[in-house]
């Protein structure tokens, strides 16, 4: 087991450098001069030059991007160009809201998802089952922002209108708050990610629990004589869970970055949004910086997939 | 249940059972009446598409929801099976019946231990707690031969053997003492010395117990060892049953006797005896012609066939559903088929020193992963010595056998000769000229001298191309023939493997798996290439086809004087179909035998324990199974000795760890054995297995 993390890590470590040097290639080819834009148009030819020194952009590209690297590496990232600021704290502090709102999306999505698809697999073609698939897909098919507006006119000004408890439509936490403050902020936005999530992870366990439910094992375990439930909990669940588990340890990764068009819906500081600014700003040290965490994120996320694979299944484990 | 001797345990009356198939109901078992007594062994005889599987399901009530009991009663002991709620129905699992499966290792929870799931079934069976069941587990790996229960108990399925998962297997089904014991094929997937082994130790374990046992199989020897009393189906119908000496010595239905006669028999050659197959096939659900479900293939059909026979009561305890028994007891008729006449040899001159095909030396090693560590350490990688220093070699027209059983290499050679797999010592000859181990590197005039028929047909062709394009693609790139002319040569190629030319447009899931496999050996002889290899290409097949493919395997390569490596673990069939066999035991040849002596002592141990190991197709028993002990080794722990000292029923001591044994050649028989013993005294404690049972019905 212990062989098997040790190469998943030095598999974690080598993704990371490579895309780390994608990065920092992307960002050096995208037009415009860096100390332009910082400057602006106006300034002269010596006062770019001054800041290209100041900025080490004479340097030779290997020997900026170890700087770079490093300095990423050591906590350094820099002062953003847009609102010099340093970026290490903002990035830090959108990162855990972000992983809030993956946090509660999970733990509202899984339990759900997980249910629904299970009921689907064991009553295959039935009613329910019709109403459970068709009725995920036709959410998933949604785009976010429909979803998202969906949401807010039901659970916000629906039941604000009723003159019944509702739910705020703007989520732009802020740091200053509780938690306790921040969850009314949350459940929205995390309902709207969790919709997108839903039907797919639903539709795995379908997969999962029919692909397993014909297995010999299954009647091996059934003509013990074992109730039912005994006989899908025990045997089937564990095996039919096992893509799912893969799958949603991946889309924490999703989670955690992806949602740009539903934290812009609910306007809620997320990376996300943060990578869209830095965008518009032509922001490049933030751009990098929220880039590299994003990397990090998924590449993590994988790894926990894989982890979570190994320890499930023991074919994988013991190899 | 109290039960009292010859009550009968089961009883079926009138079952039938449909598959809903859209809106057609389909009969998959018809009519079937079975009583299985106290302490009776009841074999069930058909193969697939016989309905065998389905009346299993039904009667321990597990059909799944597309299959439905039609008609009829189920009766265990005094339980009314087809009456039960779900409820009542698994206490009847968990007490009164219980099965042994085909497949082991799919049977058990890929991701639960042997231990825990063992214990699930004790727990079941009376109020004990958790430790006290892991406990009695154990015990019970020991009660069913397992030699390490503690390690076994911990490990999850696919850490052990084949062998070792059917004996958790049947731990589970006896542990529950059921009063009906049901076993489906429990051995087919298994080797032939494990067979034996796992066959003895169930005949041990339930020796003294109070149960009645119904044992399915296609495998007529193990019935015949085994059983009591014999049902024949044939497409969904009891077509014969009877005890099981009736059975062989004189069946009453001309299925059960073309059945038996399709089989070669240990010693049987192609020189001296063609098989007699049965023409056609099963009846696919919802073909099934009416009246007697077997007229279209019978050798005796007449008009009232059209008739649907009873199940008629023949004499003592016999019935045979066929209007002609009395004909067919008394002999007015002939129910056996036409032997077919043994092709007169085109040439049989063979020079000796030219070869088709020679190998010297021949070793393949698979590598094993480097660890982390010792990529750190700089440690060379180690190896597996899959194929060791392996010489034989084939002449211009001539079969060699390579028989061997699974993980022995065989398959890997054949691979290697195919260019599909490295070697890492030796050569490979090809008509003297030295072949190069990639595929990549050989031209084409090599690679039309050279083709090969896998074992599982229905794969082995691409499912989007027809018959005509699979068939046209050698004659195209290899031969290099235009369109028009692969069109022409197809029928030839469809004509010559006995199959209508109207063929060419259909797709490989149209046809039947003898089908296919003829169009497989029609694709491989389409360049008429020097050598054919043939792995396993019968296995897959059902018995009463296997008799033709055998049949036409002779036929082509007496047309093209081919030479053939056929690869296979069956005995009787190298035997029959190979002038010349090799042995194979891990990696290591151990003996090579003549034309027609494989059967003949002096024999190898290991071969000797091969052989001894074939359920015969007679009764009563001759020959006295030789039973190997343990495990097959694993390749690391082969020693610079005899690569089977382990498990030799002969071993000597020291001398067969230490020391490889060199080739000894008998003179009486040209056998070449690698083994210490010396050959006169090995020969001086065999008997002959030639003809054995080739005993007149």
């Amino acid at each position: 087991m212990s062989r098997f993390l040790l190469r998943r890590l030095v598999l974690l470590t080598l993704t990371v450098l490579l895309t780390s040097m994608l990065v920092f290639l992307v960002t050096q080819w995208l037009p415009g001069d860096v100390c332009r834009i910082v400057l602006g148009r106006e300034a002269g030819p010596s006062a770019i030059e001054n800041c290209r020194q100041e900025l080490g952009l004479n340097q030779p590209l290997p020997q900026q991007y170890f700087n770079w690297f490093s300095d990423f590496l050591s906590g350094d990232w820099g002062i953003s160009y847009s609102t010099n600021l340093p970026i290490y704290p903002i990035v830090m502090d959108r990162l855990r809201n972000s992983l809030l709102l993956a946090l509660v999306s999970l733990i509202i999505s899984l339990p759900l998802a997980v249910t629904l698809g299970v009921i689907a697999g064991l009553n295959v073609q039935k009613p329910i089952d019709n109403t459970i698939s068709i009725g995920s897909l036709a959410v998933v098919g949604l785009p976010e922002f429909v979803t998202g507006l969906v949401v807010i006119q039901i659970f916000s000004f629906f039941l604000r209108d009723l003159g019944l408890p509702y739910l705020p439509a703007n989520s732009s936490i802020s740091p200053d708050m509780t938690f306790i403050e921040k969850l009314p902020m949350l459940i929205l936005p995390a309902l709207t990610a969790m919709l997108v999530l839903l039907a797919y992870i639903a539709r795995l366990t379908r997969a999962g629990v029919l692909a397993e439910l014909h297995q010999p094992y299954v009647r091996t375990a059934d003509l013990k004589g074992l109730p039912r439930r005994t006989v899908i909990m025990k045997h089937v669940l564990r095996n039919a869970l096992l893509p799912t588990v893969t799958v949603i340890a991946i889309s924490i990764g999703w989670l955690i970055s992806g949602l740009v068009v539903i934290e812009n819906v609910f306007n809620y500081p997320g990376l996300g949004r943060l990578m869209i600014f830095a965008i518009d700003r032509r922001d490049l040290p933030l751009l990098q910086a929220v880039t590299m965490v994003t990397v990090l994120g998924f590449a993590i996320s994988n790894m926990g997939a894989d982890i979570l694979y190994a320890l499930l299944n023991p074919k994988i484990r013991l190899k | 249940m109290k039960l009292l001797k010859d009550q009968p345990i089961l009883e079926l009356s009138d079952l039938s059972v449909s598959y809903q198939h859209g809106d057609l109901l389909l009969e998959a078992v018809r009519d079937i009446n079975m009583k299985i007594n106290l302490g009776e062994t009841y074999g069930l005889a058909g193969e697939s598409g016989s309905g065998k599987t389905t009346l299993v399901l039904a009667v321990m009530r597990y059909l799944g929801s597309r299959a439905k009991i039609t008609k009829g009663n189920i009766l265990l002991g005094d339980h009314d099976l087809r009456s039960l709620n779900d409820q009542q129905l698994r206490r009847v699992w968990q007490s009164e019946i219980a099965l042994v499966p085909q497949d082991p290792l799919s049977s058990l929870n890929p991701s639960m231990k042997i231990g825990d799931q063992l214990a699930e079934v004790l727990q079941l069976q009376s109020n004990i707690s958790r430790h006290m069941a892991s406990q009695l587990s154990k015990e019970w790996l020991n009660k069913v031969q397992i030699p390490d229960p503690e390690r076994v108990a911990s490990s999850y399925p696919h850490q052990i053997s084949g062998g070792m998962q059917q004996r958790v297997l049947i731990a589970m089904a006896l542990s529950s003492s059921p009063s009906l014991l049901v076993l489906d094929e429990p051995t087919t997937n298994l080797d032939v010395t494990t067979q034996a082994v796992i066959l003895d130790l169930i005949g041990e374990l339930i020796r003294d117990l109070e149960m009645a046992i119904l044992y399915v199989t296609h495998n007529l020897g193990v019935i015949a060892q085994y059983c009591d009393r014999v049902g024949v189906m044939y497409a969904g119908e009891l077509v014969e049953e009877a005890g099981t000496a009736d059975i062989f010595l004189k069946p009453l239905h001309p299925y059960t006797i073309g059945l038996l006669e399709s089989i070669p028999r240990l010693g049987d050659t192609k020189d001296h005896l063609q098989l007699k197959p049965i023409e056609g096939q099963i009846p696919a659900l919802g073909q099934v012609p009416s009246g007697c479900n077997f007229r279209t293939r019978c050798p005796i059909v007449v008009d009232i066939c059209h008739e649907r026979p009873q199940l008629s009561p023949a004499g003592g305890s016999r019935f045979s559903r066929c209007h002609r028994w009395q004909e067919i007891d008394l002999g007015e008729v002939n129910a056996h088929r036409e032997t077919p006449p043994i092709p007169s040899k085109q040439n049989d001159i063979t020079v000796e020193d030219t070869y088709t095909l020679q190998i010297k030396n021949l070793s393949v090693s698979f590598p094993i992963q480097r660890s982390l560590r010792d990529v750190v350490q700089n440690k060379a990688g180690r190896s597996l010595q899959a194929v060791n220093d392996v010489n034989f070699e084939i002449s211009p027209g001539s079969t060699l056998g390579l028989v061997g059983e699974s993980g022995s290499g065989k398959t890997t050679i054949a691979r290697a000769i195919m260019g599909l797999q490295g070697i890492s010592a030796g050569s490979i000859k090809l008509n003297q000229v030295h072949l190069p181990d990639r595929l990549s590197r050989r031209d084409l005039a090599t690679l039309r001298q050279l083709q090969i028929v896998f074992q599982n047909p229905a794969e082995a062709l691409n499912p989007h191309f027809t018959i005509g394009e699979s068939l046209s693609r050698p004659l195209i790139r290899l031969l290099g023939m235009s369109r028009q002319e692969a069109k022409i040569k197809i029928e030839t190629l469809l004509s010559d493997v006995h199959l209508p030319a109207d063929y060419t447009n259909r797709y490989p899931q149209e046809l039947s798996g003898g089908e296919i496999q003829r169009i497989a050996l029609g694709r491989a002889i389409a360049s008429n290439p020097d050598l054919l290899i043939l792995d396993e290409p019968i296995s897959a097949l059902d018995v009463s086809v296997q008799a033709a493919i055998l049949n036409l395997v002779g036929e082509l390569q007496n047309d093209h004087q081919n030479s053939i490596l056929f690869v296979s673990h069956n005995l009787a069939v190298v035997g029959y179909l190979a002038d010349h066999t090799a042995v194979i035991y891990m990696g290591y040849i151990l003996e090579l035998s003549g034309r027609g002596e494989l059967f003949n002592p002096p024999h190898h141990p290991y071969t000797e324990a091969l052989i001894s190991a074939i359920p015969e197709v007679k009764v009563p028993r001759e020959r006295k199974t030789i039973y190997l002990q343990g495990e097959l080794p694993d390749f690391s722990e082969l020693t610079d000795g005899c690569p089977f000292h382990s498990r030799c029923p002969r071993y000597l001591g020291d001398i067969c760890i230490k020391k490889i044994p060199t080739w000894q050649v008998d003179p009486g028989t040209g056998k070449s054995i690698l083994c210490h013993i010396p050959l006169e005294e090995l020969s001086a404690s065999q008997i002959s297995s030639t003809n054995v049972d080739t005993s007149e019905y």
